[in-house]
């Protein structure tokens, strides 16, 4: 699968001049090639200077592999050979103006207007009002068939989105996810930086995967400057990256139980989510560990005292969460309720390029912190945790076996950490160069990639949340099913709306 | 149906206790600041230079910051020179007015007071709340919403969140309102029965936070509705959000503030 690629390692960065700069058919064909050998589209994005970034994850090679091309105002789509690039070549048409030619979906993704002068994609005029969520939607025909259009705004406390069910009675037939309400401009933001703001922003791409985005934007800036962090940090930012996934899976199986009238485990783990979120105040004061993370290293140690102070709080919550949880999955009434709802297939996770979390419920042993090993996991031998029936059972029991190895992962960090020098000073960004990073936060593979320009600042900023990949997945994973069931298949894989919108 | 009756009494008691008992904060939480400015070297502009949110200007009597503004990271206090800026653990910040969010030398922080007339005679005791996240990053969201587990059980308060504006008191908003909400703010602001009182939790919703000065974004509620109470934070402390919802419906007193 070498191909005409550069390959780097996560976390690594490459002068742009050794970014093989091929004609876009050759891109095409490199990305549908590797695709066919075993890769997935980590990243397909304009550059903000007249080429295609594509960014190819090779897993079990442990690898990223990077190509570009230059490209004008069209190509040749590449999503209907290659259907997980659907959204990347949505996005790319928005941000760009590059129309993917013979794209089966061509809309927006967060209606807002392009960078740079030119035609929009769909001939917008520059000072143009755009409405949110105002574009064409699949429709079913038929006497009997109807629309069921939930949102922006939800019942519940969470975040903006739209979808739109086409359904005859119960039995849903399709469903389309219209997101875009967060946007906030984070990727524009970032040009010209790394600015004081950007660390701030970015771990505020998604709030509950802060940890996770604010490690993989500091490994682009330490990549592009030649720097490494601290190597009393590593421990803690992998202390930090697993308490999030423990009070993210803790909560969304609450939740899950919440969504089939299991009030006991909703109730417990409601509150040891909680637990969780405490212990990443207690290492630096925030219970989203913001401000933790910092280019060069941590802000704040974890001496003895503190250490002993988690131990106690981890046995605790261990304790807490073991029984909560095996209480939900151990009653057969949650099973029925669990299994066989919302399956994804294998073959179209594959193909529709789901990851993290939702792959693995899919029978696909693929973790980031193993495949792409950084900082502390290089030492940690872990399993993949998963399931094969891709339903919303199986995306239960992954979120479980995660639960239990990162019990064991925080303890083993928490006791082996000793307090060595937390922030080392990084270099400036190098010029021309382009670093990428990946991080499996809790829903799945963080990607960052980062290009500085001739002056050494960033000319282009990019964030690949893994729900960017995983929201086709939900959408999938409603066919056939009934509508009553979507709040439990969306619970399944609660993703996020702001990390996709950013 | 023995187990869980087994694991319910394994799991205990958990609802805390406020406001009659504070529960236990963690030591490096950094809540409300203080400046000791006779510490300040002359001409020091350290911490305004090392706020990437800008959230601090120096005033007479030394630096003046903008709660409004700030996200509590630790980059003022890192950076003095004479730890001039300390982040305490006191996690009593909402307000009432924008311009009361702020902190320094020789001012007294004014906390929020609680609604007034008809507005507390029917709120006091039930509030009911249509939460809006606008441009929000699910890290207030989560604290606005762990609120209702049995840790805290706003519930016993008269306080709950609802499926409908048609069913709400008022609105509680989270984010800087992106302009892709900002439509959707003002319709649900709009559906809520009058008299009402919209909460802006966070340092997005007050400022816009990190993301002010972004072009997609309105700087934060004010923009679009009246705001009664400004609860700040990045996110909040739940128990900051805990008390400042309970001064706005006057179950803490003024006094013990």
């Amino acid at each position: 699968m070498s191909g005409p690629w550069c390959e780097l390692k996560n976390a690594q960065a490459v002068p742009l001049a050794e970014v093989p700069d091929l004609p876009i058919d050759a891109l095409r064909q490199a990305v549908i090639t590797a695709v066919a050998a075993g890769a997935r589209l980590g990243c397909w994005c304009g550059d903000g200077a007249g080429r295609i970034v594509a960014v190819m994850v090779d897993d079990a090679g442990g690898r990223l592999l990077v190509a570009r091309a230059v490209v004008g105002d069209s190509y040749p789509a590449l999503t209907p050979d290659c259907p997980q690039a659907h959204l990347f070549e949505r996005e790319l048409a928005e941000q760009y103006g590059v129309v993917p030619l013979g794209h089966p979906w061509l809309k927006p993704v967060r209606f807002h207007h392009r960078s740079g002068a030119g035609p929009d994609a769909w001939g917008r005029e520059a000072g143009s009002a755009i409405e949110p969520g105002v574009c064409d939607m699949f429709r079913v025909e038929g006497d009997e068939v109807h629309e069921v259009a939930v949102g922006p705004v939800h019942a519940g406390v969470i975040e903006p989105g739209h979808f739109r069910f086409q359904c005859h009675g119960e039995h849903v037939f399709h469903l389309e996810i219209n997101l875009g309400y967060q946007h906030r401009g984070i990727e524009q933001a970032a040009i010209g930086g790394p600015h004081p703001r950007t660390l701030y922003q970015l771990e505020a791409a998604a709030g509950d995967t802060s940890i996770g985005h604010a490690w993989a934007h500091c490994l682009v800036l330490e990549a592009l400057g030649g720097g490494t962090p601290a190597p009393g940090a590593q421990g803690l930012r992998a202390l930090m990256l697993e308490l999030e996934r423990l009070a993210n899976h803790t909560g969304d199986l609450g939740a899950l139980a919440g969504d089939v009238g299991f009030l006991p485990t909703a109730s417990f783990n409601g509150r040891i989510r909680g637990d969780w979120l405490n212990m990443s105040a207690v290492v630096c004061g925030s219970r989203l560990g913001r401000g933790m993370l910092c280019p060069g290293g941590v802000r704040f140690g974890v001496d003895r005292a503190r250490a002993d102070d988690l131990l106690r709080r981890l046995e605790a919550a261990q304790r807490d969460v073991t029984g909560a949880v095996e209480l939900l999955l151990g009653a057969p009434s949650v099973q029925a309720r669990f299994e066989h709802v919302g399956v994804v297939r294998a073959e179209d996770a594959a193909a529709a390029g789901l990851v993290g979390l939702a792959r693995r419920a899919c029978g696909t042993a693929v973790d980031a912190r193993r495949n792409h090993a950084v900082g502390a996991y290089r030492g940690i031998s872990l399993l993949p945790a998963v399931a094969t029936e891709g339903d919303v059972n199986a995306r239960a029991q992954v979120r479980w076996l995660e639960l239990r190895e990162s019990m064991r992962l925080a303890e083993w960090l928490v006791s082996s950490h000793v307090d060595e020098p937390l922030r080392t000073a990084i270099p400036p960004p190098r010029p021309d160069h382009l670093a990428i990073s990946l991080i499996e936060g809790w829903r799945g593979p963080v990607l960052h990639l980062g290009l500085t320009g001739a002056d050494g600042r960033l000319s282009r900023y990019k964030v690949v949340d893994p729900s960017f990949h995983n929201w086709f997945g939900l959408a999938l994973a409603l066919r056939d099913e009934q509508i009553s069931d979507f709040p439990l298949c969306n619970k399944s894989f609660n993703l996020s709306y702001c990390g996709v919108d950013l | 149906m023995i187990g869980p009756l087994i694991e319910r009494l394994k799991q205990g008691h958990h609802t805390n206790r406020f406001p009659a008992v504070v529960p236990p904060l963690p030591d490096r939480l950094r809540g409300r600041p203080t400046v000791d400015a006779a510490k300040c070297p002359p001409g020091c502009r350290v911490c305004a230079e090392a706020c990437s949110m800008q959230a601090i200007d120096l005033a007479t009597a030394g630096p003046r910051i903008d709660l409004g503004k700030c996200i509590f990271c630790p980059d003022c206090e890192a950076a003095c020179p004479a730890k001039a800026i300390h982040f305490g653990p006191e996690y009593r910040l909402a307000t009432r007015q924008r311009a009361d969010l702020s902190v320094e030398e020789g001012t007294i922080y004014a906390l929020g007071k609680r609604l007034e007339g008809e507005l507390l005679r029917l709120y006091g005791r039930s509030l009911k709340l249509r939460v809006v996240s606008a441009g929000g990053c699910n890290g207030c969201e989560v604290d606005v919403n762990v609120l209702g587990t049995l840790a805290w059980d706003l519930g016993r308060f008269g306080i709950n969140y609802v499926a409908s504006p048609r069913h709400a008191d008022g609105m509680l908003l989270c984010g800087p309102v992106s302009r892709n909400m900002e439509l959707a703010v003002q319709k649900t602001w709009a559906a809520i029965p009058d008299p009402k009182v919209c909460i802006a939790v966070g340092a997005c919703a007050i400022s816009g936070g990190p993301f002010a000065g972004n072009p997609q974004q309105l700087g934060g509620a004010s923009a679009v509705v009246p705001v009664d109470l400004f609860i700040p934070g990045c996110p909040p402390h739940p128990l900051t959000i805990l008390d400042g919802l309970l001064r706005l419906v006057g179950r803490i007193s003024e006094a013990k503030a």
